[in-house]
């Protein structure tokens, strides 16, 4: 084999990254490591000048391995192996050195040093990259089908956008309807038009739709295979009712006997019976039975349900069922929590009647609510002359959640309007920043400060039921520093709502990994880009849309919603995806079918062949991690891309003394 | 029980003035099985006033009793006094913290060749060490008078009730709730328990003070209890001497007596009125004595709310 002949592009960045490492010697010492027969540098290699620079090179000098100098190759690997799949060379004959990430951008103030690194980055990807091979991407088909899990108002505009645009999706949800949170209010900012009377078509619309395959009151349980072939496993919760037969007329509950506090769909503030329906419109129409809560599964006695049932679609017996379902793309829109409020005990919530939350106050101000939409104190009759409403409640606080759970500001201007326009009471609202910052969000405002909400600057320090003057008798007082005029006040109200804020979903992290989608520091999901990838993750096939992803309102969910269907249409209409051919491989030869391998493998990639005594990997399920590689005991496992011999020589690269040129470890 | 020989800074309020937390607080010890020694060559902790007449003096001042008890090979320092246990757990808390305050300090020792390392003791609150170390289940266990039918304002204080605190919440904290209900006795609602009694603030003025006691008192008396339990004797002396004044002030006739955690625990653990120090108080709480009853009283039903009435939320234990 002749000598390979290695070309070094040295990046600049604009000043990302010649500002502070010495780009153009680091291309001129380059040109002394082994192999090298050009080394250039370039303000900006990404640019189509850059690409054809390398295209340019490799016929000209006969290259057979390339090396990009520059950012993290999540930014750009892609756009150099295409350049060098455009001159003729594998793309996999191509190395990145990070020495943005790694070098310019984390030691600013050490120019000496950032370049020495970057040489020394330089050199580890020239001496890994003579010992790349040649891979091929494994062409799979694309199933159409896709699954959405989460059935809130992003799930649900997710799925009738794929459905409408002809291929069937399947959409996976917890609770008994589909709706999620946008099914409690009982307006929408800033435009005030009624939440039910524009979600509930949508809602309908998944109910009937002839490409949806709507699975509520069902949770995903497991996730098997890659993009374009997953295989989902879905545990369809027993209703205790027979759809089949079920009118939903409303007798059951009706009769029911045990009465609950619904701490779901009434945010505890209203109650439910043990068999229930959670609203009136929900989709489907049909009802659960609590089991938990049934006094026939407790005792054995009652049934009044069964009894008064005109069609018998009672079932006692019915056990959950598991579905396995075939889908080629998956959108988890699994919502948010809201924050317990409870949390910050001087704020009283649980412990003081009348402060509510705001999804609380949602329910009570929704006319299919526990007062249907008298705005009462909590005795149930009191109509409150003064109102409080507390923004940041969780949110924007250290001791809590660092993130603004961006809703809340829109949302307490909402309830201050709803209060006023409803009671005609006083409303106070307490915040810290106002940041009603989309479109119509600030005329709204402004709308509701004419309409004559007082508006105090000014985190609240506690709300207590301790009075200190006749005034104050009897009434919360709302404490806090106004900081605008630089006082301490203490403002007696009859009712505080609190705009609780935004968080994960308590189970996120396991959902998450469920469908190898990572949490953030915040605990939401992350996506592949925060700014132009916002809907995809790091598992190919998996996209993430509405709250999951990051506190959002309604318009944006839709919008995040709207853009995951577009990407799983994209790949739907490719019909076949490539997959990265970087993935382990066994070699049977020396195999022991010891087996180790077999349970470690994170993705049930590899199978063992009874009648050879091997294991054997999987090619379309191995994602390359290379655990398998590390821990084979007979070392015959090997990572494609990632050989020993790449690795190694790798480490050789970095250790060169990058002032005397020499390797640091000469012995080796 | 982790040890039953506990370093112990006693501070000059307890010594000179308190004598019913300080005999209390050692016979509670007695009857717990473990001892209170106390550290050798112990300074006053500065009070609530020093550090904000000179910061670094008080932190040397502070820190000459943390870098003597380490000599004598303590590892940790059990205190009674709120004031005392603030300033000295803040010390060693800070020097860490802010490594140019630690350097700045050990610079005032060494010309007592002295030296503090910080984290060496840890400095605890009597409370917090009986909680910790003995326990609520040991407690109910031991008590051989339950405190049944007596309801208990459990005041903590602004002092132990900082971003440091080293009880449950800082702002509504339930320790000291919870001990009181495993003695049997029943902690009240008690919503200014972390709030300040004003400290000093009699010496300077009384209006501004008499208005924090009043308060307190107040609010501790219409949540029905007999008396309030305190951890600190500055609280003690505010709301306990000063209650008469503070009421001829107010017009009210407020008469609730405010008695140290360790004389209630005593009387739990069955030990004598006189040995805790019972009737040194201003505010006489003989009355609260006669209302311990033999029998746990039957549980209040809640106060029965309107058909009407929206459910609550529910409380975590």
């Amino acid at each position: 084999m002749s000598e390979p002949r290695v070309g070094v592009y040295v990046c600049h960045c604009g000043h990302n990254i010649a500002g502070t490492v010495d780009v153009e010697h680091v291309a001129e010492w380059a040109m002394g490591l082994p192999n090298v027969v050009v080394s250039r540098d370039n303000k900006f290699m990404c640019a189509s000048t850059g690409q054809e620079q390398i295209e340019q090179d490799i016929k000209e000098f006969d290259l057979t391995h390339v090396v990009v100098a520059s950012c993290s190759p999540h930014m750009h690997e892609k756009t150099f192996r295409n350049a060098c799949a455009r001159a003729g060379l594998n793309p996999y004959l191509f190395e990145m050195a990070n020495i943005r990430e790694h070098a310019s951008w984390v030691h600013p103030h050490d120019r000496d040093g950032a370049t020495n690194k970057a040489k020394a980055l330089v050199s580890a990807a020239v001496h890994r990259v003579i010992h790349h091979e040649p891979l091929e991407p494994m062409k799979v088909s694309i199933r159409p089908e896709t699954l959405v899990v989460g059935g809130g108002i992003a799930g649900i505009q997710a799925a009738l956008e794929i459905a409408d645009a002809g291929y069937h999706v399947y959409l996976v949800e917890r609770e008994p309807s589909i709706g999620g949170h946008m099914a409690m209010f009982d307006k929408t900012f800033p435009t005030l038009d009624c939440s039910a009377c524009i979600l509930t078509p949508k809602m309908f619309d998944v109910g009937a739709h002839p490409n949806i395959t709507l699975l509520s009151y069902s949770e995903v349980e497991r996730v098997d295979g890659y993009v374009g072939n997953f295989t989902v496993q879905v545990r369809k919760k027993a209703r205790k009712v027979d759809q089949d037969l079920c009118t939903g007329c409303g007798s059951c509950w009706d009769k029911c006997p045990i009465r609950i506090v619904d701490t779901v769909f009434e945010a505890g503030l209203g109650y439910r019976k043990a068999i229930y329906r959670p609203f009136p419109q929900a989709v489907p129409k049909y009802p659960v039975i609590d089991v938990e809560n049934c006094t026939y599964y407790k005792t054995g006695k009652c049934r009044m349900c069964e009894k008064v049932c005109p069609t018998n679609a009672i079932r006692f017996d019915m056990e959950d069922e598991i579905v396995e379902l075939e889908v080629g793309n998956i959108i988890v829109a699994t919502g948010f929590k809201l924050f317990d409020a409870r949390r910050i005990p001087q704020y009283g919530y649980g412990r003081l009647e009348n402060v509510f939350t705001s999804l609380e106050f949602e329910r009570l101000t929704n006319a299919a609510g526990p007062t249907e939409g008298k705005i009462v104190l909590r005795d149930g009759e009191t109509t409150p002359k003064t109102v409080a409403i507390i923004h940041c409640v969780g949110s924007r606080d250290r001791n809590y959640n660092t993130h603004c759970s961006a809703i809340c500001c829109m949302s307490s201007l909402k309830f201050a309007h709803l209060v006023m326009e409803k009671t005609g009471a006083q409303v106070y609202n307490f915040y810290i920043d106002m940041r009603p910052i989309h479109k119509g969000y600030e005329e709204f405002y402004h709308r509701i400060m004419d309409e004559g909400a007082q508006f105090i600057r000014g985190k609240v320090s506690e709300i207590t039921d301790v009075a200190r003057s006749p005034e104050e008798d009897g009434k919360l007082v709302v404490v806090c520093e106004d900081t605008l005029i630089g006082h301490q006040r203490r403002v007696p109200v009859d009712m505080v709502i609190l705009a609780a804020g935004l968080e994960p979903r308590a189970d996120a992290q396991e959902v998450g990994y469920m469908f190898g989608v990572g949490c953030g520091d915040t605990g939401f999901f992350i996506e592949r880009h925060p700014k132009l990838d916002p809907v995809a993750t790091a598992t190919e096939g998996v996209f993430i849309a509405g709250a999951c992803q990051g506190a959002k309102d309604i318009p944006d969910s839709v919008a995040q919603g709207a853009a995951a269907a577009a990407r799983v249409l994209g790949t739907i209409s490719q019909r076949e995806v490539s997959l990265e051919p970087i993935r382990a491989s066994i070699d049977e030869e020396r195999c022991s079918g010891c087996r180790i391998c077999n349970n470690m493998c994170p993705y049930n990639a590899i199978d063992f062949i009874e009648e050879k005594g091997v294991s054997r990997v999987n090619p379309a399920l191995c994602k390359g991690c290379g655990t398998c590689v590390a821990a084979c005991p007979s070392q015959v496992i090997s990572g494609a891309h990632f050989t020993f011999d790449q690795l190694m020589a790798e480490i050789d690269g970095i250790l060169v003394d990058v002032l005397s040129d020499r390797p640091i470890v000469e012995a080796v | 029980m982790t040890a039953t020989r506990y370093p112990y800074y006693p501070g000059c309020s307890l010594q000179h003035r308190t004598h019913a937390y300080q005999q209390s607080t050692e016979a509670v010890a007695r009857a717990l099985g473990f001892e209170l020694v106390e550290m050798d060559d112990w300074n006053c902790c500065g009070a609530t006033e020093y550090f904000s007449v000179n910061r670094l003096p008080a932190y040397a001042l502070v820190a000459r009793n943390l870098a003597r008890a380490a000599e004598q090979g303590a590892t940790e320092l059990v205190v009674p006094c709120s004031a005392c246990f603030l300033n000295l757990h803040k010390t060693d808390k800070n020097m860490g913290r802010y490594p140019e305050l630690g350097e700045r300090v050990n610079q005032a020792l060494a010309a007592g060749k002295l030296h503090y390392e910080p984290g060496t003791v840890k400095v605890r609150h009597l409370l917090e060490m009986v909680i910790t170390d003995i326990g609520n289940d040991r407690l109910k266990e031991r008590t051989r008078r339950p405190l049944y039918g007596l309801k208990l304002a459990p005041y903590y204080g602004c002092l132990v009730a900082r971003p440091d605190s080293v009880f449950d919440s800082t702002e509504q904290p339930t320790a000291m709730d919870k001990m009181l209900e495993a003695i049997g006795a029943q902690a009240a609602p008690f919503a200014l328990k972390t709030f300040c009694c004003g400290g000093h603030m009699t010496q300077i003025s009384e209006d501004t003070a008499f208005g924090m006691i009043h308060q307190i008192v107040q609010n501790a008396a219409k949540s029905g209890a007999d008396a309030i339990v305190t951890i600190c004797p500055m609280c003690q002396l505010n709301l306990d001497v000063y209650q008469d004044a503070a009421n001829r002030y107010f017009e009210t006739d407020y008469h609730v007596p405010v008695l140290y955690f360790t004389q209630v625990l005593g009387l739990a653990l069955g030990l004598s009125p006189k040995e805790l120090g019972f009737g040194q108080e201003f505010v006489d709480a003989r009355a609260v004595l006669d209302k311990i009853q033999d029998v746990p009283p039957p549980r209040a039903t809640p106060a029965r709310r309107p058909k009407s009435a929206l459910p609550m939320p529910t409380m975590p234990e």
